[in-house]
């Protein structure tokens, strides 16, 4: 029994990282970010905004989130469905109660679909960022780039189109990319995503197309991770955001500004018995004079503006 | 393959000969941080996938890189605040990729032991001959960078084969993290008769065993270690115990989660009679003074001869 020598060479073992994407390199090596007015903490509410089609076909996986039952899976599709139809209302209600500037990550399918919704939220002028397509339209370590492009091409075009906005930002669906994402990305304007969660500061990627930002939207914080996947309570969800919004203030005093970044879903915090949870989280973050609430847009801004790209 | 690999005897937790820890410590308190590198794209071991989807996995792998950019300066800050110098369970191929780390660790008098390679390269299917290859290179590399050897060994990402622990023991190391059958440090049988030990490192307090595993909330993960200190304390009255937290900086360092660590280091060095330790300590102290009655007793016990 052994194994192909090929299990003990280290073809990428130096300095850095084993990849050409980004540099290596520790947050507290990096100048001190200012924020507006001084603020110590950034506080990005992103909502994203999903359309899980009830034919799915789960290639090459099935999306968090996504049917897990013999076609036709009414109880995921219809739960998933209640998000875009009451939970979001309830949210917007929220963020106008505590002054948010909320930014919205739609898979492009819920523009296309629901253009009652796209009124309202072309109304407001808030931030608007692509999903990609669809929760079920995967991007994927292997994808035919052809196949990839145009998925990209469609989902940004639409999106610019039905919204009015310029859209710079893009999630991928689950965030899963494939080696080309980046560069299909860059080529179709994107100026920044959010897939990668190494860090807690923006930060330059690069791709063939030229760099990027990738911004640091918390898996760990979202609230599909915290209550779905960890099965945690709506009361430790409470008290998860506001340990760290507290943590990140208290960091920010000496390493310079941070980001709170909230990532929702209003298919899961929107139900009746979770909306108080998501106004406690932030009633609380807005009661501290130190929070600013931004855009990812806005917090990119500055970040450029900072001198840090 | 066999019901037992007779690394460790059946030795009863009761009447044993006392242990005495440095100034009557009743528990030897150990901080085990692992520091980690995962590989975007790594050779497909045929009995273990390193990652769940085809790579890139983003999520996974920019997770665990984030261990590196942000956690580590959280942890290695609280445990200067409480003066606990970490024992460092180091993925070799750090010492290429991140040499700043190693430094501030040097600088700080860190132990380091080895968890091989990489986290992503596996035990399971080398022959003997390979993973003594694998084994002397992490070993090699440590000594390298850090100017000592490691003493201790957790095979990486706790994957094992038959000989694991007997060729660690052989290229020269003297305790191992893989076994979690005690509360005190105790003997392992080696091929090559060497004073080998066992230094509990508690897969139950691992952070992400709590976190990733068991998924607990963070603050009731704060509330069990204590109550795991607790325990360990009263009985280290009349035999002295060894508590380890194992972390890792992509869990423990999260803003949401680092307050439930430090709460639980305050309350731990807040006690007197806890010896604030390293690994190597633990294991050599325990050579020199309890390996060999340890020995007879074990004998003793299991109705051998000694």
């Amino acid at each position: 029994m052994s194994l192909d020598k090929t299990f003990l060479e280290y073809p990428r073992r130096k300095y850095g990282m084993d990849h050409d994407r980004y540099d290596w390199s520790m947050l507290t090596d990096r100048p001190k970010v200012i924020w507006p007015e001084d603020k110590k903490l950034a506080l990005w509410v992103n909502v994203c905004l999903q359309f899980f089609p009830i034919n799915q076909k789960g290639k090459p996986f099935v999306p968090t989130g996504g049917m897990t039952m013999p076609y036709p899976d009414l109880r995921h599709y219809s739960l998933r469905e209640y998000g875009n139809r009451v939970g979001i209302y309830r949210f917007l209600k929220a963020f106008d109660e505590y002054s948010i500037k909320p930014t919205f990550a739609l898979n492009t399918r819920v523009a296309e679909r629901y253009p009652y919704l796209m009124d309202v939220l072309k109304e407001r002028e808030d931030e608007i960022l692509c999903h990609g397509l669809h929760m079920d339209a995967l991007h994927y370590g292997g994808q035919d780039i052809d196949e990839e492009r145009k998925q990209i091409d469609y989902s940004l075009s639409k999106l610019r189109e039905l919204s009015g906005q310029d859209v710079t930002g893009w999630i991928s669906p689950d965030r899963s990319e494939s080696d080309n994402t980046p560069d299909l990305l860059a080529e179709h304007g994107v100026q920044y995503f959010c897939d990668w969660v190494n860090d807690d500061m923006p930060y330059q990627f690069k791709t063939n197309n030229g760099e990027i930002v990738a911004m640091p939207l918390s898996q760990e914080l979202e609230d599909s991770f915290i209550l779905l996947n960890n099965k945690h309570t709506e009361d430790s969800y409470v008290e998860q955001i506001c340990d760290a919004c507290d943590f990140l203030i208290d960091e920010a005093d000496e390493q310079g500004g941070r980001i709170l970044s909230l990532n929702i879903h209003p298919w899961m915090l929107g139900q009746p018995h979770r909306i108080g949870k998501l106004e406690s989280v932030l009633e609380y973050v807005t009661s501290k004079s130190e929070v600013w609430s931004a855009s990812a847009a806005d917090i990119l801004k500055e970040y450029k503006r900072n001198g840090s790209s | 393959m066999k019901e037992d690999l007779q690394l460790f005897d059946y030795w009863p937790y009761d009447n044993r000969p006392k242990i005495e820890w440095p100034n009557g410590a009743r528990v030897a308190f150990w901080v085990a941080p692992n520091i980690e590198f995962y590989e975007i794209d790594p050779p497909l071991n045929p009995d273990r996938k390193p990652w769940p989807r085809s790579n890139p996995y983003v999520t996974g792998y920019s997770i665990r890189d984030y261990g590196n950019r942000v956690g580590h300066m959280r942890q290695m800050r609280l445990l200067d605040k409480y003066n606990i110098r970490g024992s460092i369970s180091l993925s070799a191929a750090l010492c290429d990729h991140h040499p700043e780390i190693i430094e501030m660790c040097l600088d700080r008098d860190w132990e380091f032991f080895s968890h091989g390679i990489y986290n992503t390269r596996y035990t399971y299917g080398l022959s003997e001959d390979q993973e003594r290859e694998m084994i002397l290179d992490a070993f090699s590399t440590i000594q390298e960078h850090t100017g000592k050897p490691p003493a201790g060994y957790l095979a990486p990402a706790l994957s094992h084969s038959p000989h694991t622990l007997d060729l660690f023991a052989e290229v020269g190391g003297i305790y191992t993290c893989d076994l979690f059958h005690d509360d005190q440090p105790t003997p392992v049988n080696v091929r090559n008769g060497s004073k080998f030990v066992s230094v509990p490192y508690s897969l139950e307090m691992n952070d992400t065993i709590a976190y990733v595993v068991n998924k607990i909330e963070p603050r009731y993960y704060g509330k069990i270690m204590r109550e795991n200190f607790d325990r360990l304390y009263e009985e280290g009255a009349d035999s002295g115990t060894v508590m380890c937290i194992p972390t890792h900086n992509y869990q423990i360092s999260c803003p949401h989660r680092i307050r439930a660590f430090e709460e639980t280091l305050e309350y731990i060095t807040g006690h007197s009679d806890v010896w604030i330790t390293t690994g190597r300590e633990i294991a050599e102290y325990y050579i020199e003074n309890y390996y060999d009655s340890s020995r007879e007793d074990i004998s003793r016990k299991s109705g051998e001869a000694s």
